[in-house]
């Protein structure tokens, strides 16, 4: 039951055109990086997550901040999929393609579905942009569209007559063009303008010309679908039956900026985040930064290493210590990450991931720091590593990484990825009393104080600087067992490497048993991580009510692997992992439990779509049944 | 064992560990290592609230030797390090113990980095022109020409300095000693002990069994007044076996002028506390032989730590916002109900 206001019915009245009820749709906006399309994107999201629809974002830009006008390379795109019931994706292909000057068109035509409809900002097809954007024709005036239902707009021609009355100057005026886009889109899924109105009042309140003309450019576009004679229907996606409770939308990088406040508030400790900005996990850093009530320390390092050995003293100086990053600065952490695992201190280390080697894909997102991420320091080095599988979820995995850090006294890698940091789905907004404490007891006792004693867990001691009579020294060098004085003894080295895998892999006792979703045995099991749950899961349900015989099982804990795991394994026929990477999980699933799995594997700088799942089942279990 | 906070009778012997000290016979570590545990014992420090934090070197073994808390990082990164440590927790007495290796080749970075921020750190940097602890390789300060293991023709860098690298990165506190004057040693430790923000000492310090003798120019009881200079604040740059040469400035140049020939009232006057950093800096350019080489204090002014900077904008923002409640914090922005 989502809220019906006001407005939703107030528009119903002034329409006189027929509504369809469909379950769900996915409008792509698309346009110049600085046409404002991941603003109106935002904001259409924000309305139909308000208005009660389970939402699913995508937003998908260039690594240059502003590529050359109109051309292919500055194209910037923001997907958002709505529905009446829960969906795990951004949608496959969009129902509705916005595209505001040729390059978009060209870019994301391919996104748009057989039949969708493409509203196009007519008045941009000029002969200079069409050849920026490598056209030697205009599209406009062949049939090559004929497959969409093209709706040409001039949507600047519009946008400037609508906000005449305000003075603005032609250049300003034209500015506006993103909101009339956005208003007809609102009037196509007959959502409210009220929110979107809101929150152009409270951006430029302060120029009311420009509030002024961002209204009236937004009214303008829903009335021109209004009076538009091409535009014969409109859609309604009702609200979604979401589990009762207060929602907002989250994208993934807020989702763990939130989770660590909560974790330090948890542990009744300060928060330290030291971290050098990288695309695409600087938001977290841009979150944590305004968030100083909560005594939350942030440390913007000179470099990646610099971050994580601010983390390490930290650390041991007893805060609730992390870091962002995303893959070269992954590879920069690990020196500093072995001796957080030496040296035995609590720690989160968040990596975005992105597409790689090297500088690779910055904003666009991969699953291929898996390896990294397990194995990837000199020596014996095991950690524990956790993903997260949607956007809210990064809120629930980084409390979960912080409290296993904690209490196993052990640096944790948390994986996010470009797709999970910057796209976004409702939160369930949980009662910060309902939120089980993270208990933190520091040794005070000087008698029993040994720096290399282990508890039940197999953790060393937390003693912190400051604590009277525990004076210890401890550092990257091998130190005995129990007492932690430096040691290059044989057998102590073993018995050293030995005690702090033993403890990594004791943390299969905090992780719940694998889940199935499906039978618990049959002919196949899709296996996923991170931020693949949403297509893949989609994919199973899908093949799952056309009668196939395919299970999911989505991995939370990449290490350790879940106690269970082997014999879910062993109980299908054929496994089949589905990652953004060539086989990484895959290579480790097979090596531990000996099973002949194979993949599906993508690489291309996007999330996998649901078909591409669909397709693997299909082939694998010999087509759909009939 | 008491859980109070310590007597304040302790004695340097306090600060030593029961680990072995594993340097080499005739390393000038062991004189700055006893130095800095009599200067704790004098000043009536901590131990429990003292901490030391080193990278890697024989230097940075240091943190083993002294009962107080000690963290002996990785290569480079010690400034890293404790910057994490003091942020944490700005009460404690955070020192950090390097070399030049380790503060200026790998770890040049954190070195800058930390001093710019002011962060209230003090960095002992043992400078003794060479890597000992891999063996007898050329470091960053290592003269242009030195014949080592890794430059058996001769080295072709040029060595940095210490002090002008620090005064360029806007130090607050730099000073330089030589680890076989004892006195000046300790005086410019408890120096650098008293100073708030990020405090620079570069001590000259012998390798034994790779740099034999680097600095005997500036040890030698018989000669080293000709060619060192004591600084000292307010006072004239006076110099020599026989006090009789000092310093002055010809247009913007130093120049050695015997004190025969010239005034005392015509000779450069120490200022530590100069705002402008520029005779301090035109101090750290004077080089043996051409010049008496300055130990003391070259700077030492009073600027806002790093520490005190960032807990007070959290104290700011709470006085005006209040603490945080998570269930505020969570249902911030757009929210609707289900």
């Amino acid at each position: 039951m989502g809220p019906a206001t006001s407005t939703d019915v107030d528009s119903n009245q002034r329409s006189t055109k027929p509504i369809k009820e469909i379950p769900q749709a996915a409008i792509r906006f698309a346009g110049d990086s600085g046409d404002g399309m991941q603003l109106v994107g935002s904001q259409f999201t924000a309305t139909s997550a308000v208005y009660g629809n389970d939402v699913a974002t995508f937003p998908d830009y260039p690594a240059e901040i502003r590529a050359p006008m109109g051309t292919l390379a500055g194209v910037s795109g923001f997907q958002v999929n709505f529905a009446s019931r829960n969906i795990h994706t951004p949608g496959d292909r969009a129902d509705v393609l916005v595209a505001m000057n040729p390059a978009a068109l060209k870019v994301c035509l391919n996104d748009l579905a057989e039949g969708g409809i493409l509203i196009v900002n007519s008045d941009e097809f000029t002969p200079s942009n069409l050849q920026r954007a490598q056209y030697d024709h205009n599209p406009l005036e062949t049939n090559e569209l004929s497959r969409y239902q093209l709706h040409s707009v001039p949507i600047t021609q519009n946008t400037l007559e609508a906000v005449a009355s305000t003075g603005l100057g032609p250049k300003e005026a034209s500015r506006c063009k993103n909101f009339y886009a956005l208003g007809l889109t609102y009037w196509l899924y007959d959502r409210p303008l009220e929110p979107t109105i809101r929150w152009i009042n409270s951006k430029f309140g302060r120029v009311p010309a420009v509030a002024r003309a961002n209204t009236l450019a937004l009214q303008a576009g829903y009335e021109f679908g209004e009076k538009s004679a091409a535009f014969k229907l409109r859609y309604r996606v009702r609200p979604a039956d979401l589990p009762p409770g207060t929602y907002r939308n989250v994208t993934g990088n807020q989702a763990v900026a939130l989770g660590f406040i909560t974790a330090a508030q948890l542990a009744g400790k300060p928060l330290f985040y030291g971290s050098y900005p990288i695309t695409p996990a600087s938001e977290i850093l841009h979150e944590l930064s305004g968030e100083k009530r909560f005594d939350v320390r942030v440390f913007q390092a000179e470099d990646e290493i610099a971050a994580m050995c601010a983390v390490v003293g930290a650390a041991f100086a007893g805060a609730i210590a992390v870091t962002g990053t995303s893959g070269p600065g992954m590879a920069l952490k690990q020196e500093a990450i072995g001796l957080a695992v030496m040296t035995e201190l609590p720690c989160v280390i968040v990596n975005v991931q992105r597409g790689g080697p090297s500088t690779g894909l910055p904003t666009k997102t991969e699953q291929a720091d898996l390896w990294q991420a397990i194995m990837g320091r000199n020596g014996e080095c095991p950690l524990p590593v956790i993903a997260a599988r949607s956007p809210a979820d990064c809120f629930w995995t980084a409390i979960e990484a912080t409290r296993v850090a904690v209490k196993y006294m052990t640096p944790v890698i948390m994986l996010s990825d470009g797709f999970l940091a910057m796209s976004s789905e409702p939160w369930r907004i949980p009662e910060a009393g309902e939120l089980k404490p993270i208990e933190i007891r520091h040794p005070t006792d000087p008698s029993t104080f040994h720096p290399y004693a282990r508890n039940e867990h197999g953790a060393r001691p937390w003693a912190i600087p400051g604590t009277p009579g525990l004076r210890h020294r401890i550092g990257g060098l091998e130190k005995s067992d129990v007492y932690g004085t430096v040691s290059y003894a044989p057998a102590n080295h073993q018995r050293m490497v030995t005690l702090r895998a033993r403890k990594v892999a004791n943390v299969v006792q905090d992780i719940p048993d694998q889940e199935v979703f499906g039978a618990p045995q049959g002919e196949l099991l899709v296996v996923s991580w991170g931020g693949t749950f949403g297509a893949v899961r989609t994919a199973v349900e899908r093949a799952r009510e056309t009668g196939q015989d395919v299970a999911h099982a989505h991995l939370r804990w990449l290490n350790p692997l879940p106690a269970n795991l082997g014999d879910i394994l062993r109980n299908f026929r054929r496994v089949l992992v589905c990652e953004l990477n060539m086989g990484q999980l895959l290579l480790l699933l097979r090596a531990h439990y000996l099973v002949s799995a194979i993949g599906l594997h993508k690489v291309q700088g996007r999330p996998f779509m649901v078909s591409d799942i669909t397709d693997k089942i299909d082939e694998l279990l010999g087509g759909r049944s009939p | 064992m008491s859980t109070k906070p310590e007597s304040c009778e302790l004695t340097a012997k306090d600060f030593k560990t029961d680990q072995q000290v594993k340097w080499c016979a005739g390393c000038g570590d062991h004189s700055i290592l006893t130095q800095l545990q009599k200067v704790l014992a004098s000043k009536k420090a901590d131990r429990d609230h003292t901490v030391f934090v080193s990278g890697i070197g024989c230097s940075s073994r240091f943190p083993y030797y002294m009962d107080t808390y000690g963290f002996h990082g990785i290569h480079g990164r010690a400034p890293a390090i404790a910057t994490g440590v003091k942020c944490a927790n700005p009460e404690l007495d955070v020192w950090v113990v390097t070399g030049d290796g380790d503060a200026l080749s790998i770890g040049g970075n954190h070195f800058i980095h930390a001093i710019r921020r002011n962060i209230g750190i003090k960095i002992i940097l043992f400078n003794n022109q060479i890597y000992g602890l891999t063996k007898g390789q050329y470091s960053p300060t290592t003269e242009f020409g030195t014949r080592t293991r890794s430059s058996p023709f001769g080295a072709i860098d040029h060595p940095l300095h210490p002090i002008s690298v620090a005064i360029g990165t806007e130090v607050t506190f730099v000073a330089r000693t030589v680890d076989m004057d004892v006195q000046h040693l300790q005086y410019v430790l408890e120096r650098a002990a008293a100073h708030k923000g990020t405090a620079f000492v570069e001590v000259f310090q012998n390798c034994a069994v790779y740099n034999n003798n680097a600095y005997a120019w500036a040890t030698d009881r018989q000669t080293k007044h000709e060619h060192i200079l004591y600084l000292e604040h307010g006072k004239p740059l006076i110099f020599g076996t026989n006090r009789d040469k000092g310093i002055r400035l010809n247009g913007d140049e130093p120049e050695v002028v015997s004190l025969a020939e010239v005034s005392p009232d015509d000779l450069v006057i120490h200022d530590e506390k100069a705002r402008d950093p520029s005779m301090a800096f035109r101090l750290s350019r004077m080089y043996h032989p051409e010049f008496p080489v300055p130990l003391g204090v070259f700077r030492a002014i009073e600027k806002p730590t790093y520490e005190e900077l960032m807990m007070d904008q959290i104290a700011q923002v709470r006085a005006k916002q209040g603490l945080g409640s998570l269930d505020e914090l969570f249902l911030a922005g757009d929210t609707w109900k289900v």
